[in-house]
């Protein structure tokens, strides 16, 4: 890999002078931002109001309310203090801690500005963060799994599809819990396929996630299409109910947000520490991680490559079922034509941009879940930047992330390269 | 053809379709025609367990089942051929009463496929180039969506040129609409190493939500609050060979242009043979001193210019107005067509042409015997498997292993 790119950076540039000073520039144009786009258009007596209590919740939580222009002020000044300290001494190894600072500063600013003149349900804009967090975050734990395994899977989107589907035709014959272990096992079944060929066969993996996308879109289009349409007893699961964890629902405006939602919220949850316990401190997780960074090291040392991958892949497809009926089962209630929408890949780009850990991918899935939810809800506030640009962030992200500006992420070394073993 | 000699010396015919044939025999030609015709059987297969007299049928006995399931298939697939390439008895019919309108009518079908064909080949083309280059352009989808946005602009924006300026205008504006959108991930993977799998799918759904944008802006038409653009001038369409309904346009040819121009490219011009070093042996090419990062952007732009111009097209040969979503699913199906074609134009073509016969009869098909056109994906999805693991064919149809490795394509890891 090494030899067929020149321009790879090594560790020393990682926290060296030029992503140092890029950093800098960064934090200094979101401050500019701040001060250009939201203070400049607000009037000097306009308030800002926040609502902290999610719609439904019984508690009663005082409503935050501020003037809003000297706190966009004071928040521009903040972020341009950081960003000339960076640009002239660096804040070192604690730049990516400043990043997510000065991100979280810039997002509270973009919703001060969103909620000035009027108000703006801050705990429901959280939750629903949370809630759009969920099938990205899946999404990603399930390409976390395959590809610290060695296998790259961009048939996350297809594994997902599928799953919503047969959840929701299981879900609605038999009951919820069986729509849920049927998705989870088409996820299995996908994964299947596309260990075999990517394993077993050595087929490229992009060529087998491919072809798991193309029937994944095809056969549950064409399933919907032949029955689901004619039959609505077929499409019609229900969702799963949201359960209120005891006493911790009751606190005001965290409970809701956090202790009050259904099943896949709290298994994600679980999935992810999980994954990050298994991944980082069990054997299971060292041979895991192993077989994907040196496979030959790893068979040497009698760890079975094949086998482990398989494993690896199929807890992976299960993962993306598991994400996909979270669509049918938890979201909407039913199955329709590529509802997915291209979650999968977000999820894909989530797993990317934390660096194949579970839980920076869950950071990277709570960003876009809420670039994805604001976008839902711009259009609501009336507000006046174009909800398609918000939609975009997280691609945009994922490519500079890509392109190493904000640091480069680290891919298994044997990611997406067969095994061969020798001797056959 | 796949004699013992045309394995090991380069091939003696030097015309394009010589080479094809030459790559064909050295990977065995028997494969893909074996998996195409797998994946109609299993298509077939497909249409006949879900038809629903089969099992009224079972309960009586399972090999009347069995009859009717056949019956089932042969009739869903006598509808797809009728809707792809015409009514047998009506072309007869027409071609007996010599009437001109009845003609077009029952000849409408073929050329229907042809146009089918034509975004096909040309986003085909596209990753098959990219894949010469050893690049994976999945991003074929967002290409041909800033293509046909940057055409339709052009098409409607420009007034009063003439045809012979406004229409080359318009395509050239398509060519480079897709090509910025192949170039960023080309000149990101050159430069910085980040993956053009990853980085062409992000472009997608910027592209997507790009033209929604615009379709909702800038582009919208006047008069409506649906996000479409205004048609395009008549001097920017592509012109039509025939009278109502026949579609039949201009596209067609230069899709086959464009096929022979990849072909010229990447077999007889020195870049062209810099580029599939590239794509074979980087570290060879790097040795032989050739500008890997002058190439790989070259080609990624290449590749999206040519599926730009897939866009341009539907929009300046069909559609003469751009609507969202307007694209059903090229990005993927070129990455199919590539493969099954080998990644060589004549290959590209006849698979695009099998594919847009295939797409068009679908249509057909879902109204004669209600089966529904997703199955054509379905089927698609199986014959790329089957080329993309020969084994499975092999181990169906109990062939020998080929002596000679097969060209293998193989990405390189994420991000770095």
């Amino acid at each position: 890999m090494s030899t067929l790119s020149p321009t790879m950076k090594s560790s020393a540039e990682y926290t060296g002078g030029g992503r140092r000073r890029v950093m800098g520039v960064v934090f200094l144009a979101l401050a500019a931002a701040i001060w250009l786009l939201f203070a400049r258009t607000t009037q000097g007596e306009m308030v800002t109001t926040f609502t902290l209590n999610p719609g439904g919740s019984q508690a009663n939580f005082p409503n935050l309310e501020f003037i809003t222009l000297p706190v966009l002020q004071a928040i521009a000044f903040v972020c341009a203090l950081l960003g000339g300290y960076q640009l002239v001494r660096g804040f070192g190894t604690r730049t990516n801690a400043i990043l997510g600072l000065v991100a979280a500063l810039f997002i509270f600013a973009f919703l001060s500005w969103v909620a000035s003149g009027t108000s703006l349900n801050l705990a429901g804009l959280l939750r629903a963060t949370l809630i759009r967090a969920v099938p990205i975050t899946l999404g990603a734990l399930s390409g976390i799994l395959c590809e610290r395994a060695g296998v790259v899977n961009i048939a996350i989107e297809g594994m997902m599809l599928t799953g919503a589907m047969v959840a929701a035709i299981f879900g609605s014959l038999y009951g919820l819990w069986v729509g849920l272990l049927a998705g989870v096992l088409a996820g299995a079944l996908l994964a299947v396929v596309h260990a075999i060929f990517s394993i077993k066969y050595k087929t490229d993996q992009i060529v087998s996630g491919t072809v798991i996308n193309i029937f994944s879109i095809g056969m549950s289009s064409f399933i919907s299409a032949k029955y689901l349409a004619a039959n609505r007893q077929l499409n019609n699961p229900g969702i799963f109910p949201d359960i209120q964890i005891p006493g911790l629902a009751e606190i005001p405006f965290i409970g809701p947000i956090l202790f009050s939602h259904n099943v896949f919220f709290f298994s994600m949850l679980l999935f992810l520490a999980l994954l990050h316990f298994g991944l980082f401190f069990t054997r299971w997780g060292l041979r895991l991680r192993s077989v994907g960074e040196h496979p030959k090291a790893a068979d040497t040392l009698g760890i079975n490559v094949f086998k482990t991958r398989y494993m690896a892949v199929i807890l992976g497809g299960m993962m993306a079922g598991f994400g996909g009926a979270y669509f049918t089962l938890g979201s909407v209630g039913r199955f329709d034509d590529v509802m997915t929408a291209g979650r999968g890949f977000i999820g894909l780009a989530a797993m990317i941009f934390g660096n194949w850990n579970p839980f920076g991918a869950f950071g990277a899935g709570l960003l876009f879940g809420f670039a994805d939810m604001l976008a839902a809800r711009l259009a609501i506030l009336g507000v006046r930047v174009a909800s398609e640009f918000l939609l975009m962030a997280p691609y945009i992200a994922t490519m500079i992330v890509l392109a190493g500006v904000v640091g480069r992420g680290q891919a298994p070394a044997a990611d997406g390269q067969p095994y061969e073993k020798e001797g056959h | 053809m796949a004699n013992q000699d045309s394995q090991s010396t380069p091939p003696k015919d030097k015309s394009a379709f010589g080479i094809f044939m030459h790559e064909l025999a050295r990977g065995s030609l028997i494969v893909p025609i074996l998996a195409i015709i797998t994946g109609l059987l299993l298509g077939g297969l497909i249409v006949a367990v879900t038809t629903d007299q089969v099992y009224t049928a079972w309960s009586r006995s399972p090999l009347e089942a069995i009859g009717v399931g056949i019956n089932a298939a042969l009739r869903s697939y006598s509808a797809l051929f009728n809707g792809a390439i015409g009514n047998p008895e009506r072309i007869a019919d027409a071609l007996a009463s010599g009437e001109a309108a009845a003609l077009r009518r029952a000849f409408n079908p073929f050329f229907e496929s042809l146009i089918k064909s034509v975004p096909y080949i040309f986003a085909g083309l596209a990753v098959a180039l990219g894949f010469r280059a050893g690049l994976f352009n999945i991003g074929a989808e967002g290409q041909l969506f800033m293509g046909a946005v940057a055409s339709v602009y052009v098409g409607f924006a420009v007034k009063g040129l003439p045809a012979i300026i406004h229409l080359p205008l318009a395509l050239g504006a398509g060519a480079l609409g897709g090509a910025i959108w192949g170039f960023i991930p080309g000149w990101l993977k050159a430069k910085t190493g980040g993956h053009e799998v990853i980085n062409t799918i992000m472009m997608n759904y910027i592209a997507f939500r790009l033209s929604e944008y615009l379709l909702r802006g800038p582009l919208q038409r006047p008069d409506t609050t649906n996000p479409i653009s205004p048609f395009i001038e008549t001097t920017a369409q592509l012109p039509r060979f025939f009278e109502s309904p026949i579609r039949f346009h201009l596209g067609f040819f230069i899709a086959l242009a464009a096929a022979y121009g990849v072909y010229w490219l990447l077999f007889k011009t020195r870049l062209g043979f810099e580029l599939r070093t590239v794509g074979a042996n980087p570290n060879a090419a790097r040795y032989a001193g050739m500008n890997i990062l002058v190439i790989t952007v070259l080609a990624m732009s290449l590749s999206g210019a040519l599926a730009g111009m897939a866009g341009a097209n539907e929009v300046l040969g069909v559609n003469y107005t751009l609507a969202p979503a307007f694209s059903s699913g090229y990005g993927f199906d070129s990455i199919a067509l590539a493969l099954i074609g080998r990644s060589h134009p004549v290959g590209v073509v006849l698979a695009a042409l099998l594919f847009g016969t295939l797409r068009n009869g679908a249509l057909q098909m879902q109204i004669a015997a209600n089966v529904p056109v997703d199955i054509i994906s379905v089927m698609q999805a199986l014959i790329l498997a089957f080329i993309a693991a020969p084994a499975i064919i092999r181990t169906i149809y109990r062939l020998r292993a080929p002596q000679q490795q097969e060209d293998g394509l193989h990405v390189r890891g994420w991000g770095g």
